[in-house]
């Protein structure tokens, strides 16, 4: 139906441009990977040293545990917020659904920084929390330990991924055809029974999308662990940061991101996978 | 609608549940609002003493309203580059098979789903590599190759909505396939246009982690208020904060009342017509 120069018109520009900033950069840090550092200058000799100095430095192997620890109990966190409120918004509210909706989405409209800011606020020892258990008599001195520890870390990136594990999910129950419940019901199943043979398998694929989002992006995280975690809460992003700051090694940095990249793209190749055969059932 | 009678049961434990998260999700917005109006700053409780200082310091503020302008001007940028090849891509994605077409696909969608640092520094990498100086000009490119990926989302999705007969028949009755694209394609995208361009706006104003490794002298708003937090806890963050909060806030209501008014005449039109 359309002409071969309509065709060559709309695909070449966004080709080129793909090209030129996302594939030649995600390959230059591949590169950057291969090569090193000698004399304080970039210098492009093909080797795997700083493979090997990841695997050989506990450092860097014991800080990546700790950001998928991290990133896996905001994974969590998110979903046991989300899904019941997805759950309770698709299938037990029926006036001012829209509403509700628009309410779990404000949050988002409001900087990432900004909210980090505030728990920040809220967490410090001269912060709202504590003065609000002082004001109550609870405690008679400021906790310390809310700021600057991993718990922070969670809490505020949980804070800021419920949301996104929201949609999707929300997404996924409000596609359940509802005759479905109403034949589990009729068959004489429980209410139990429904939701985990009828609901939850259906709410899979939005399960997943939504526990793959947060916890890609809480791993690759660098700013939370600067604002609320201090350094006994340092993540992997944030040795890559320094890498390609102070530190100036830019090759191991690269590596590490590799790393990261590596693990996500792994992740959601994974995801898509199991999606595919729950969707076949 | 029987399912009602099964499904909509009062679930008390699940209502308290779901407005306990909300609590949570509020929270902090509340927190940040309210303190943005108190005298001694930030922390303590109860706030005491109202005032309007922290926002009578923000309107003085010179840097900081530099860095909005800043970051005006590079979403602006990223909203234009991002919507036009977008709506190309979605276009390309849409009707026309090329070679690697499977890997466009990928690519364009890995900054959505990569971590922000991967693809900030892979362009840091890239503009040391072609000599380019660090400045808004490399930010306004990252944002605008980053959220590439929401607007090709957002317009293929709007395309597979899209009725084609109008196309064909337009192509068929002879109008050139520039005509077709400006008559045709474009109008019947508009919403989707316009929502993708507000959720790109957005995204932008608020983007740190891809901007925080391309800004070169010039900060955007979300880097001044970065540097001025490392410095320390300042309440005019919570002012400024506040005023975004309700712009942004006032922006999703018009877009709202936009789209329902549109969708009124259409609606209307439809019914008007013999």
């Amino acid at each position: 139906m359309f002409s071969r120069s309509y065709k060559v018109f709309i695909s070449l520009p966004p080709l080129l441009w793909v090209t030129l900033f996302l594939l030649i950069p995600y390959a230059l840090m591949f590169a950057h990977s291969f090569w090193l550092v000698r004399d304080g200058v970039i210098s492009r000799e093909w080797n795997l040293h700083n493979y090997a100095k990841l695997f050989q430095n506990p450092v860097y192997l014991e800080v990546l545990f700790r950001s998928i620890g991290i990133a896996a109990g905001v994974t969590l966190l998110s979903l046991l917020l989300g899904y019941p409120l997805a759950y309770y918004m698709s299938f037990h509210v029926s006036a001012r659904k829209d509403l509700l909706y628009q309410l779990v989405i404000v949050p988002l409209w409001v900087s990432y920084l900004v909210r980090g800011y505030a728990w920040k606020t809220i967490l410090g020892s001269q912060g709202v929390l504590n003065g609000f258990l002082e004001y109550l008599h609870i405690t008679n001195e400021p906790v310390s330990f809310f700021l600057y520890s991993p718990f922070a870390v969670v809490l505020m990136l949980t804070h800021i991924y419920t949301p996104f594990v929201f949609l999707p999910l929300y997404a996924s129950l409000e596609h359940i055809p509802r005759n479905l419940i109403e034949a589990s019901h009729d068959l004489g199943a429980g209410p139990r029974k429904t939701f985990l043979r009828i609901i939850l398998p259906l709410s899979l694929p939005g399960l997943l999308a939504g526990a793959t989002f947060a916890f890609v992006l809480a791993l690759g995280d660098f700013l939370a662990p600067l604002l609320v975690g201090g350094p006994s809460s340092i993540m992997i992003a944030n040795i890559v940061q320094s890498l390609f700051g102070t530190a100036y090694d830019w090759p191991l940095g690269a590596a590490i991101s590799v790393c990261i990249l590596l693990i996500t793209v792994t992740l959601l190749f994974l995801a898509e996978r199991l999606e595919k055969r729950w969707s076949f059932r | 609608m029987n399912t009602t009678l099964h499904t909509s049961r009062r679930s008390p434990f699940l209502g308290t549940y779901a407005l306990l998260v909300f609590a949570f999700l509020y929270l902090p917005i509340l927190v940040l609002i309210l303190y943005s109006f108190n005298r001694s700053g930030v922390g303590g409780f109860p706030p005491k003493e109202f005032t309007l200082d922290w926002y009578r310091q923000v309107f003085t503020d010179g840097p900081l309203w530099t860095s909005v302008l800043n970051s005006l001007l590079v979403a602006a940028g990223a909203v234009t580059l991002s919507l036009v090849l977008g709506l190309l891509a979605a276009l390309a994605l849409d009707r026309v098979d090329f070679p690697g077409k499977s890997i466009f696909r990928r690519l364009v969608l890995l900054p959505l789903i990569l971590p922000g640092i991967i693809t900030g520094l892979s362009l840091l990498m890239f503009a040391v590599f072609a000599g380019l100086q660090l400045s808004l000009l490399t930010v306004f490119l990252g944002h605008g190759t980053a959220l590439l990926s929401v607007a090709t989302t957002e317009l293929f999705a709007g395309l597979q909505k899209m009725d084609r007969a109008q196309e064909e028949a337009s192509l068929d009755l002879g109008a050139t396939p520039w005509q077709t694209f400006w008559r045709i394609t474009v109008p019947n995208l508009k919403l989707s246009l316009i929502a993708a361009g507000l959720l790109i706006f957005t995204l932008s104003m608020d983007e740190i982690a891809v901007t925080f490794f391309l800004i070169g002298r010039d900060n955007t708003l979300p880097l001044e208020i970065w540097a001025r937090l490392r410095r320390g806890i300042t309440p005019e963050i919570n002012a400024i904060s506040t005023l975004i909060f309700c712009f942004s806030v006032s922006l999703i209501l018009i877009w709202y009342r936009m789209r329902t008014r549109t969708m009124g005449t259409d609606a209307r039109e439809l019914l008007e017509k013999p």
